[in-house]
This record gives C-alpha cells, sequence and structure tokens, in this order.
C-alpha cells in the first residue's frame, strides 16, 4: 500500500491553526507569553548594558593613550597580610629611560595619601607626584589654568593640578584657580584643573586626580614615607614608546632592566607588573566580557522559566482541546501531524514572546542610556542570540504537551467530557 | 465492501478480563444501508470503532475493500480514515470557532487535497445537505440539527467507502431527527452511499435495509427489513403535539 506523503509542516495552516487557538483566550495566551517576554528582555537589556560596559572600558583604557607601557609594583598578599614585596625605585626610572631604546617619553609617578582641607571642608585623598611631561603620556586635557612647569619641578613649588570633580568638591564649585588648599600641613596653590572627561565608567578618570610636581612630593609631602632603605620610591612609571611596533620590546627590555636592578634571575618572578595597553585593554575587557556572560546566563534562567510556563500552558490546552485532537486524528491526522501542529503552535507563541521581548529589552537599554547610566550597545548578534533562543525554548518545551497530543487515542479522545 | 471476521476485542481490567467483542463475523455489501442495533454495554460502540479504524481488535480481521487493516499501523489506519471512511457522531463534534465550510473541509486537509480544490468539493458537500448559504456561520450560530448537517457534508467530503453514523440523532428532537435520518435515506437512494447506523432505537433502525442486532459482544440475529420506513420531516410531530393530541 503506497502512503501518499502530505506536506507535513503546512506552516501556513498550522500558523493560522494556532493564532486562532491563541485568540481564543487572549489573556491566557498572553500570561504565557509573559514569561518569554520577561525573559528575552533581560538577556537583550543585560547583554546590551554589559556590552556597553565593555564598550566604554575598552574606549577609556584606548583613550590613555597608545603605545603606553605601564610598569607597577606587583602587590603580593602573603600570610602575614598585605604588602609589596618588592618597591619600584627612582632609579629604576632613571636607569630604564636612559638604558632602553624605544622610548618616547617617560613619566614617574609617586602616588600617596594625605589629607586635603580648604576652608570649608577636609578629607582623605590619593595624591600624585609627577613630573612636567605627565601630559604627553596620559592624555588628560587642562581645562583652565596650567599644568605643572619644568621650573616647578627643578624648585619644589607647591602647586596643585585638580581634576573636575575634585575641585568642584574641595571648594564648593567655586572657582578653583589661584586658590590655595592644604595637602597635610602646607599650603598648595591650584595651577590648573583637568577638563571634565567623559568616561562615564569612573576608572582611570581624570576628574578625580590630584597631582603635584615630584620633587615637591618627596621633599615637602610624602618625606621619609616615599624612602626605602634611603631610596626615592615610586608607583608607577608610565612609558609611552616611540611606535607600535616596539612596544613588546620595550617592555622585554624594561623587564631585564629591573631584574638586573633587584638582581633577580631569569627564572625567578618578576614582582612588577610591566604591562602595555593592549594587555591592559584585554585583561578588562576579558573581566568586563565575562561578566557580561555571565549577566546574560543569569538572565537565560529566567527565560528557561519561560520556557516551563508555556509548557504547562500548553499541557492544559491539550487537555482542553482532547475532543478537537480525537476528531482531528478521525478525518484522518495521524500522530506527526498533531505533533507538528501543536509544536507550530508552541513555537509561535515563543518567537511572538521574543520579538516583544526584544522590543521590551532593548527599550529598558535605551532608557539606561538616556539616563546617562551606560552607554548600553544594542548588537545584532545579541538580538539574533535571543530570538533564537526563544524559538528554541518553544522548540524544547513544546515537545512535551505536542508528544502528550499526538499519543491521544481517538477513541479515547472522542468520548472525553 | 466490509467485511468483519471472528472480531475479538478483550480489555484488561485489573485480574478481570472484559470481553467487549466475543466474536463477531458480519459483511457489509456496498451501496447497503444497515444497522446495527444493541442496548448499551451491547459492544455497538467498540464494534464502531474498529469499523472507523479508529481502534484494532485484540483478534480478528476486518477488511475494507479487500485490506485487512487489523493489522495495520498508526499511520496505515489514519491514511484509511482519511480516505475511506466518513464518521457522524452523536455530538457532532465540529471544531468551534471555525466556519462550517473549513470544518467540512478538514479531512481533506489531511488527505492531501490542493487548497483550491478543498473548497470546491466542501462547497459541493455542503450543497448536497442544504447548508451552502450557512457555509460561513461557526457551529454555536446553528442550531442542532444544521450542526450534525455540517458534520454529515464533511463524512461525506472525502467520497468515502463507507459512512459510519453513531447515534447521529441522539441529541436531537424527533422532527429534526427525522431530518436527519431522511438525508442519510437521499444519499443512499441517490448516490449509493454505503450507511453503517448504529442505534439502540428500533423505530430508528427500521429505516434501514438490514438490522444486525448484537448483545454482550456478539452478533444475535440479523434481520432483512423489506419495506424500510421512509422518514418524514413534515409528518413527524414534536413531542409536544403529541401530548396535545
Amino acid at each position: 500500500m503506497k502512503l501518499k506523503f502530505i506536506s507535513d509542516l503546512n506552516l501556513v495552516g498550522n500558523v493560522r491553526i494556532a493564532v486562532r487557538a491563541l485568540k481564543t483566550n487572549k489573556l491566557r495566551s498572553s500570561l504565557t507569553v509573559l514569561g518569554i517576554v520577561i525573559g528575552v528582555a533581560a538577556v537583550v537589556a543585560l547583554l546590551s548594558i554589559g556590552k556597553g560596559a565593555t564598550a566604554s572600558i575598552s574606549d577609556s583604557v584606548a583613550s590613555m593613550g597608545s603605545n603606553l607601557i605601564t610598569i607597577s609594583a606587583q602587590r603580593r598578599f602573603g600570610p602575614g597580610g598585605s604588602g609589596s614585596s618588592a618597591t619600584l625605585l627612582y632609579s629604576d626610572y632613571e636607569d630604564i629611560l636612559s638604558g632602553v631604546s624605544g622610548i618616547r617619553e617617560a613619566v614617574p609617578v609617586y602616588e600617596g595619601q594625605k589629607t586635603i582641607s580648604s576652608s570649608t571642608r577636609s578629607s582623605n585623598y590619593s595624591i600624585s607626584g609627577v613630573t612636567a611631561n605627565y601630559l604627553d603620556v596620559r592624555s588628560y586635557e587642562i581645562g583652565s589654568g596650567r599644568f605643572i612647569s619644568e621650573e616647578d619641578f627643578d624648585e619644589s613649588k607647591q602647586v596643585v593640578v585638580l581634576g573636575s570633580q575634585i575641585a568642584e568638591d574641595i571648594f564648593d564649585g567655586l572657582s578653583p584657580l589661584g586658590r590655595t588648599l592644604k595637602i597635610g600641613d602646607k599650603n598648595f596653590t591650584v595651577i590648573g584643573v583637568f577638563a571634565e572627561s567623559g568616561s562615564s565608567t569612573g576608572m582611570s578618570s581624570g576628574d578625580n586626580v590630584v597631582l603635584i610636581p615630584l620633587s615637591t612630593a618627596y621633599n615637602k609631602v610624602f618625606g621619609t614615607t616615599a624612602m626605602s632603605n634611603g631610596k626615592k620610591t615610586i608607583s608607577t612609571i608610565f612609558i609611552s614608546a616611540s611606535s607600535s611596533d616596539v612596544v613588546d620590546q620595550v617592555i622585554t627590555d624594561s623587564e631585564l632592566m629591573l631584574r638586573s636592578n633587584h638582581s633577580l634571575t631569569l627564572t625567578e618572578d618578576l614582582p612588577f607588573s610591566v604591562a602595555s595597553q593592549a594587555q591592559a585593554l584585554e585583561a578588562l575587557s576579558s573581566v568586563s566580557g565575562t561578566m557580561t556572560a555571565f549577566l546574560g546566563a543569569i538572565a537565560a534562567i529566567s527565560l528557561l522559566v519561560g520556557g516551563i510556563g508555556i509548557m504547562n500552558i500548553e499541557l492544559v490546552s491539550v487537555t482542553e482541546r482532547t475532543r478537537e485532537i480525537g476528531l482531528r486524528k478521525a478525518v484522518g491526522a495521524t500522530q506527526r501531524i498533531i505533533l507538528t501542529q501543536f509544536m507550530i503552535e508552541t513555537m509561535t507563541l515563543a518567537t511572538l514572546g521574543g520579538i516583544l521581548g526584544i522590543l521590551l529589552g532593548s527599550g529598558i537599554a535605551l532608557v539606561f542610556t538616556w539616563a546617562g547610566l551606560i552607554t548600553a550597545k544594542i548588537t545584532v548578534d545579541t538580538l539574533l542570540l535571543s530570538f533564537f533562543s526563544a524559538a528554541l525554548i518553544g522548540l524544547f518545551f513544546g515537545l512535551y504537551p505536542a508528544y502528550q497530543a499526538s499519543k491521544l487515542r481517538p477513541i479515547v479522545a472522542l468520548r472525553y467530557e | 465492501m466490509i467485511e468483519v471476521k471472528d472480531l475479538y476485542k478483550i480489555y484488561q481490567i485489573g485480574d478481570m478480563e472484559v470481553h467487549a467483542l466475543d466474536g463477531i463475523s458480519m459483511t457489509i455489501n456496498d451501496g447497503e444501508m444497515v444497522s446495527i442495533m444493541g442496548p448499551s454495554g451491547s459492544g455497538k460502540s467498540t464494534l464502531m470503532a474498529i469499523l472507523g479504524c479508529l481502534d484494532i481488535p485484540t483478534s480478528g480481521s476486518y477488511f475494507i475493500d479487500g485490506e485487512d487493516t487489523s493489522k495495520m499501523n498508526e499511520d496505515q489506519q489514519a491514511f484509511i480514515r482519511a480516505h475511506k471512511i466518513g464518521f457522524v457522531f452523536q455530538q457532532f463534534n465540529l471544531l468551534p470557532r471555525t466556519d462550517a465550510l473549513e470544518n467540512v473541509m478538514l479531512p481533506l486537509i489531511y488527505d492531501g487535497t490542493n487548497p483550491k480544490e478543498r473548497v470546491e468539493r466542501a462547497e459541493e458537500a455542503l450543497e448536497i445537505v442544504g447548508l451552502k448559504e450557512r457555509m460561513h456561520h461557526h457551529p454555536n450560530q446553528l442550531s442542532g440539527g444544521q450542526q450534525q448537517r455540517v458534520a454529515i457534508a464533511r463524512a461525506l467530503v472525502n467520497q468515502p467507502s463507507i459512512l459510519l453514523a453513531d447515534e447521529p440523532t441522539g441529541n436531537l428532537d424527533s422532527k429534526t431527527g427525522a431530518e436527519i435520518i431522511a438525508i442519510f435515506q437521499r444519499l443512499h437512494r441517490e448516490r449509493h452511499q454505503t450507511i453503517v447506523y448504529v442505534t439502540h432505537d428500533a423505530f430508528t433502525a427500521r429505516h434501514t435495509e438490514r438490522i444486525i442486532h448484537i448483545a454482550d459482544g456478539q452478533v444475535r440475529k440479523e434481520e432483512l427489513v423489506p419495506e424500510p420506513l421512509i422518514a418524514n420531516p413534515e409528518r413527524t410531530q414534536r413531542p409536544e403535539e403529541k401530548s396535545a393530541a
């Protein structure tokens, strides 16, 4: 006996049946779809916000200037508590500057905490002692006034350049230029304020820096705190390589210089971090990327719950339509046809939820951007991922109810009350 | 032609065996209008299910047009249902929120007819039962009798070898019931449709050519009806009229 192969998929017909079934009980359909909508919206919103944060970090790190290499002491956390296992010295900076080729500019920085007080307020801040070529290496911009000069450095003048946010905090919104503030117990004059930076992540933002000449930091502010075994210490060396090609070479040579200065053999761990911009970017992006994926995974859990909701409602629907299923079988529908019909019904519901969820999630991401919290980045792959996840959820969770429907024995189904 | 040989249907309920069908044999020739009559519990519903390929017997054979359906798998049975069998139920079993035309077209979706032809044949079938003007009505806009007529159109639309009617007038008043029986008789007379009519009512059974009496899962006797009654809705009294007279 020949079996005629009917086009079982009958997509248009089945979608029509599905839409009709869903319209029948609009409230129930809406509540079922809600789970998927929320799940997809969460995935879209969180992924977009996460990607926006990652992009923002990349931008702000990139804005610090390419070809930038940062040398700092690695903090090791030993059993006795935190503490650096080695100290970066001012002499290291001098040796690297003279001994390593491919360096365009190098800036030593000493960073320490001190109380800053104005006539109205007083608080602890992180203060950095820098050299006059600082702006050649870091891409901050002076908004008003000027930066520290060679003369300021040579004469250990008590002058200070503030980030815009700190200036506002200390002087309560009054114009800071020319005013005096106390760092520790010494008076300093404000000679410049940085322009407000656009970065919204708050990291490495120029809005919160306090910069004084490095010589002043050693001689007038920190004194012996900045010394170790009678030698001047520093926190960081910023190096601007002459081109991106030599960055790796500069890193290698600097590491060798540090090993030689600190009597370390080639096999011992280097207690200093010599990292290029690219490496920092990679590390930060990776962390941010991981966090984004993590958030996305959590959102996916809610999607899963939505799928369970669909499955339950479809089971109820199958039970309610037992007679209809029996009838369809009685007039010739095969098990596969019934299975397909209900699977398409579930998938129609799920993809509808997917589309609504994408709209809602995008809306949420845009609200975040508009509110100035994070510039969300809605990408095509986020939308595609969400849409196909919703469809897959529909497929997967629709399987069991559809299978139950297809297995109904027509004679039993037709007698069902 | 329908041939049933030694049909058994045995259910296991706990440690008891229930013989719904206990060795039934019968033959129904093309173009015959036959009724199967028996009280409730006689097994006529079970027999109906097997004749309609909705169930398979525990043992025995059931031949439709020479093919033994008792050995068929689920898909093959679905094929037979789509092509060779038309069903009319006591409870109409129309799809709600779907118009008459679409209800009638349903079997044609499953037998592979193309969309244009489906509409044509469905309209034709509705014309036969006299409901073409109401083809876009939904079941809740139709009376009981009209709904059953739609169901009959649906049963006819795939030109079945056998039309099975399971107490089709059970939910209708006597006048409407007579209308329905009249339609069956017309189908039998004008289109030589083979009809198997299941009922528990002797009066209804006398409208067919042959009555097969069933009890306790077995054929008790076969009775020929030399002059079957002709259903005449005009002369059938409604219950209210009967008591007034």
